[in-house]
């Protein structure tokens, strides 16, 4: 890691930035600053304001209070393309690609100089050659995988020369190889004195990477300190204001009798931009926490709709519930068997979000309580039972008549999965059960999804949060373009082996390149 | 078949064509943005009323046809701010469109009843444009030359410049669009006004050039059918000029049926063939499935940043 | 100072039944302000077109034969709408609907009586849900988009209704002109007796409760509306996307067929050229005014029959051309689009507030 000098001027300097939306201080006076060639981790939970912060820093916002500083100069950031022209770069979350254009189409559309095609492709190629970042300029969007993407949105950060990379929770879709070729890339270019400033919740990768983490909480700054002497758990109690809570097992847990098993089951993609799901088979008992890691878009959704019944499989006996053959069944037929499940997308999958919290509850409560009579829906039932879950899961919300779509994103979590838990499913199939969900949200979810193992239920997590799934199961298997791998207790996994099948290289071959690794190491 | 038969039907074919094709460009490059526009038939209404008007009170057809794309893009206007500003829903907000232009024209018309200009035709020396062979290059009206520019002027446009880019990334993605920094609401208002001018030329060429006077709900369904051409083009310029020659030839079927008392069949059967066949083309060309595979993915919906 | 809009947590129940009326009052106020501009006396259009059918009772049969198809060709395009299927062909479903009942009258000859009209009303309802059952096929099938596809059928049944009546149907006692003959007396609808309100009136008051109660109450109204809002949801909910469009487009098909017969048994007895009056069409704006409520498309019903009858008074006392409550029927449509976002969201006036920048990068 170079030093960089104690220059006298930041790089950027924010003083009491305040931003307020609708009955949220999302930021309250935040103010720290970043040196050139300085790895600066900006840390929080989801909802602590570290999007509305940089947001403002990048142009899309602009703050309601406050000053932002830009080589010691102050100034008004009044778009993205202002924020380009000082040489500020942002790497998105979500990536901002276009998925019918080509690679070069993306990148110039992120340029703001006109650049004929043939120049750009030539720059493309140089910067990509500088930091070893692979990618086709000609190859259409859509067919590229999640890193692959990243990588576009990397290099037209990089054509613009920047001197303050802003990068939005980059590895929350990396395999850990992955994620230490990027360390790579931002390490060199920290060291040719480009600032970065590295969003992330995951601690281990701040204590790997950051010179500096500055900690949000609720909006407001909590504490900027040094991350190499801080301790993982010292630094999470910052983010989260309290003490972690540890997710509670009951003693004595055994396994019972197997209640969903899944043989050689296929499925064709949905759609262009599907995955296919190719032999995939695993059992899951009574209590038992079967995980299902993954890297995004490795067939995860259609493993979900393939389960839940909202993709029928022709073959009757590709999956069973209690020894029943559901494969051919439909969603509704499944749910009568005991099949619930909860898909990745709340908004508009799992819930219709212009409908009331009672209306979503008849989505997918109305036959196993009852709720429909002689084709008419009692719309008493379905407000009481929306109460009970509001009730027993917490949920913020005004009340069953509450809109979908007015609910936090943790809230409508938690009345999902509520509405799902109270209807004492046989076998439960949830996926990214914790996806942009705030920690206490998080772990009262976890909680449920124990409480209701407990109870004897079979339950699925499929999650790309690996931290996640070690934490939450008992097996573990990994998906990597539509195949399962073999199924490993999570006592005895390990991490490098889990990276490597997420990566797309199975069994043996893995373990294989796991020794080749080590002995490079050595070496 | 002798060469003038001939001929006559390509001219015939090559004047059928033109508002459609016209229409459907615009339309086109609407939806390319992202923007579903089902007002077509209006917009070419009031093209229609507003060119021939801006004719009989000017004298001048060139005037008029200017008219005509200003009438097209102020009707396009008023969809443009309920679509853009107040996020109406984009089907319902065209069909009004289309009710409105319907009834506006017919009120606009009115003072223009019975009235007739001189229709806009070739600029060409009689000896060219009357000739009967070499009419088939030089006897057009003005707007179909524009018509046959204007199809790789937009393919151009789309493919090559950066502003044809932008307006395509519009379309594909709005919300990445926005949070780069263009302006998605600034882009769509210029597509949808592109669109109306071009609805609007479209519409004055029934006025101007095909019956050189007014006649309410002239257009006969054209704008529909420019709609379904976009669908049927795949939103590709190149097939778009296919498929409008495909209906042209069609609609021209109609009428020499009608002329030449072809009549083991009724009439009516040929005049309910276009609107039949468009049927037929859409149903063939969207059981392909590839055919949606170059639809802009944000068309018809509504725009919502979160900021 | 600027307006922002801001996301209600609720939907706005007031803000639902205001806006349509708010819509309509503003339309009246546009009305005179745009007539006047153009020299027509925009006080006294507005008046004779808005008010006149309402204090004149002799117009208020008349009012009642406009509404009845209005209405129950609204009801059957909301329940499409809600699921987001757009049958804009409705217009060719109500003359293909009457064209059946008219075949039926054609076969029974000069017999009549209850079973006869009965079977005429049915054969309209089943002629109007078969020519929509082609775009509801095209669409479940192949993906072809209802829109387009129902309109150009709206064109090829105008072309059949012209054929039919042209040729084959012709009246040989009509001095050669396109039209069939008129139905024997005892074919005919009931008449409410000193009237011409005839029983598709009744049937357009009941027909809005039943709606009412299926779409509010009913699995498959709940069906119809989760399609509608989210079709991922409602495949999530083991609803059957597909099927749901199909019976939404049979359905709507089926009441505009029902108001072809209704109009052709109940009022005109006959079919000619100028039997598609554009119902069809106005329907649309009647269900998006009536806010997709089967009660709020009897209300705005009726409010567009008021705009026809009086669009007819005003063509004569003001000699403003008929066209004119087109543009009234599209302003109202217009007004009600734009101020849907207000039962969504809310207006906030900001006051602009904003510290002076020092130094200002732009582009």
């Amino acid at each position: 890691m170079p030093d960089p000098a104690p220059a006298a001027v930041a790089r950027l300097e924010l003083t009491g930035i305040t931003k307020r939306f609708p009955g949220v201080l999302a930021n309250d006076h935040v103010g720290f600053s970043v040196r050139p060639g300085e790895i600066h981790a900006l840390l929080g939970e989801n909802g602590a304001g570290k999007s509305t912060l940089v947001k403002m820093i990048y142009g899309i916002m602009q703050p309601d209070e406050g000053e932002i500083r830009w080589n010691g100069r102050r100034l008004t950031v009044a778009n993205p393309k202002a924020a380009r022209k000082l040489g500020i770069g942002m790497v998105f979350q979500h990536f901002s690609l276009f998925e019918a254009m080509t690679v070069l189409e993306n990148i110039a559309l992120g340029m703001d100089a006109k650049i004929p095609a043939r120049d750009l492709e030539s720059r493309i190629l140089a910067v990509m050659g500088q930091y070893g970042l692979k990618l086709e300029p000609h190859r259409i969007v859509s067919t590229l995988s999640v890193g692959e993407r990243q990588r576009i949105e990397i290099v037209r950060a990089l054509l613009l020369n920047p001197q303050l990379l802003i990068m939005d929770e980059p590895t929350s879709v990396l395999t850990p190889q992955e994620v230490d070729q990027l360390f790579v890339v931002l390490r060199k270019l920290a060291a040719e004195g480009c600032s970065i400033l590295y969003i992330s919740h995951k601690l281990h990768e701040i204590k790997a990477l950051c010179d500096t983490a500055t900690i949000l909480r609720g909006g407001k700054l909590v504490d900027t300190c040094d991350p190499k002497v801080e301790t993982s758990r010292s630094m999470a109690e910052k983010m989260i204001g309290g003490s972690l809570k540890d997710i509670q097992r009951g003693a004595g847990r055994g396994f019972g009798p197997e209640k969903l098993r899944v043989t050689r089951l296929s499925m064709a993609a949905d759609g262009p931009f599907g995955t296919a799901l190719k032999d995939i088979s695993f059992t899951v008992r009574a209590s038992e926490i079967f995980g299902i890691a993954g890297v995004a878009g490795n067939g995860q959704n259609a493993l979900l709709l393939a389960l839940s019944g909202e993709e029928p499989n022709h073959d009757p006996g590709s999956v069973t519930v209690n020894a029943v053959e559901v494969g051919q069944m439909q969603a509704r037929d499944r749910r009568a068997q005991g099949v619930a499940s909860v898909p990745e997308e709340r908004n508009g999958h799992a819930a219709v979000p212009v409908f009331s919290l009672a209306d979503n509850a008849i989505l997918t409560a109305r036959d196993r309580l009852g709720m429909v009579r002689a084709g008419l829906i009692d719309p008493r039932a379905a407000r009481t039972y929306a109460g009970e879950v509001i009730e027993a899961f917490s949920v913020k919300a005004t009340g069953p008549g509450a809109m979908a779509e007015s609910l936090s994103g943790g809230n409508l979590q938690k009345y999902i999965m509520g509405r799902e838990i109270l209807q004492k499913p046989q076998v439960l199939v949830v996926s990214q059960p914790t996806w942009g969900v705030d920690a206490g949200a998080a772990a009262s979810i976890h909680q449920a999804l124990v409480d209701l193992a407990a109870t004897g239920s079979a339950i699925v997590v499929i999650s790309q949060d690996l931290d996640e799934l070690l934490s939450l199961c008992d097996t573990l298997a990994v998906i990597n373009g539509g195949r399962l791998s073999r199924p490993m207790k999570v006592s005895e996994a390990k991490i490098d082996e889990i990276g490597l099948l997420m990566g797309g290289i199975h069994g043996e071959t893995a373990a294989a390149e796991i020794e080749k690794v080590a002995h490079a190491a050595q070496a | 078949m002798s060469l003038e038969f001939i001929i006559a039907a390509i001219v015939t074919v090559v004047g059928l064509t033109t508002p459609i094709l016209l229409a459907g460009l615009g339309e086109l490059v609407v939806e390319k943005s992202g923007v579903l526009n089902l007002g077509v038939e209006g917009m070419m209404l009031v093209g229609a009323i507003s060119g021939f008007g801006v004719t009989v009170m000017t004298f001048n057809p060139w005037i008029g046809v200017l008219g005509a794309a200003a009438g097209g893009a102020a009707a396009s206007m008023l969809f443009a701010v309920l679509v853009l500003q107040l996020n109406s829903n984009q089907v319902a907000t065209g069909l009004a469109l289309t009710i409105f232009g319907t009834g506006l024209s017919s009120l606009l018309g009115l003072s223009f009843t019975g009235r007739i200009v001189a229709p806009f035709l070739s600029v060409f020396p009689d000896a060219l444009a009357k000739d009967p062979i070499w009419r088939v290059i030089f006897g057009y009206s003005p707007i179909v030359y524009f018509a046959l520019v204007m199809v790789p002027l937009t393919a151009w446009f789309l493919k090559s410049t950066r502003a044809g880019l932008i307006l395509r990334a519009v379309g594909e993605n709005d919300l990445s669009a926005h949070s780069i920094g263009y302006s998605v609401i600034k882009v769509r208002y210029a597509a949808i006004a592109f669109g109306g001018a071009m609805a609007g030329i479209g519409g004055c060429y029934f006025s101007m050039v095909i019956t050189p006077m007014w006649a309410e709900k002239m257009t006969a369904g054209r704008g529909w059918i420019a709609l379904a051409l976009v669908v049927f083009a795949g939103w590709r310029t190149g097939r778009l000029l296919a498929g409008a020659y495909f209906f042209g030839i069609l609609m021209a079927l109609e009428l020499y049926a009608k002329a030449s008392g072809f009549s083991f069949l009724p009439s009516q059967f040929w005049a309910a063939m276009p609107y039949a066949m468009t049927v037929v083309a859409l149903s063939f060309i969207s059981s392909r499935g590839t055919a949606g595979a170059n639809a802009p993915a944000c068309l018809g919906k509504p725009f919502l940043p979160s900021t | 100072m600027r307006l922002k809009l801001e996301k209600r947590r609720e939907p706005s129940l007031a803000m639902l039944v205001i806006t349509p009326i708010a819509s309509v009052i503003l339309t009246m106020v546009i009305g005179i302000v745009v007539f006047d501009l153009i020299g027509i006396k925009g006080f006294k259009a507005v008046v004779d077109i808005f008010l006149s059918p309402i204090l004149a009772s002799y117009k208020w049969q008349d009012v009642a034969l406009k509404a009845a198809p209005l209405v129950i060709i609204a009801l059957g395009l909301s329940v499409g709408n809600r699921a987001q299927v757009w049958n804009i062909g409705a217009e060719g479903q109500y003359v293909i609907g009457a064209l059946c009942a008219a075949g039926v009258g054609v076969g029974f000859g000069t017999t009549g009586g209850f079973f006869v009209v009965l079977l005429m009303v049915l054969a309209g309802i089943v002629g109007g849900g078969v020519w929509a059952t082609v775009p509801a096929w095209l669409r479940t099938r192949f993906n072809v988009n209802e829109i387009l596809s129902s309109l150009m059928l709206t064109y090829v049944a105008l072309q059949v209704l012209s054929y039919l009546v042209g040729g084959p149907w012709k009246d040989p006692n009509g001095r050669n002109f396109p039209a069939t003959a008129p139905l024997d007396p005892s074919q005919t609808l009931p008449v409410w007796h000193g009237s011409t309100v005839h029983l598709g009136v009744l049937i357009a008051l009941i027909l809005p409760f039943v709606f009412w109660v299926v779409m509010a109450r009913s699995e498959f109204g709940y069906q119809v509306r989760v399609v509608g809002s989210s079709p991922t949801a409602a495949r999530h909910g083991g609803f059957d996307g597909r099927s749901t469009i199909f019976a939404t487009l049979i359905i709507s098909g089926a009441m505009a067929g029902l108001a072809g017969a209704l109009e052709f048994t109940g009022v005109l007895h006959k079919i000619d050229l100028g039997f598609p009056s554009g119902y069809g069409f106005t329907a649309i704006i009647v269900a998006f005014l009536g806010r997709l409520n089967p009660i709020g498309c009897l209300i705005a019903g009726t409010v567009l029959a008021v705009t026809y009858v009086g669009g007819q008074m005003a063509q004569t006392s003001v000699h403003i051309p008929n066209s004119t409550a087109g543009i009234f029927q599209a302003m109202m449509l217009f007004f009600i689009l734009a101020s849907d976002i207000l039962v969504r969201y809310r207006i906030r006036v900001i006051p602009s507030a904003k510290p002076a920048p020092i130094a200002k990068a732009e582009v």
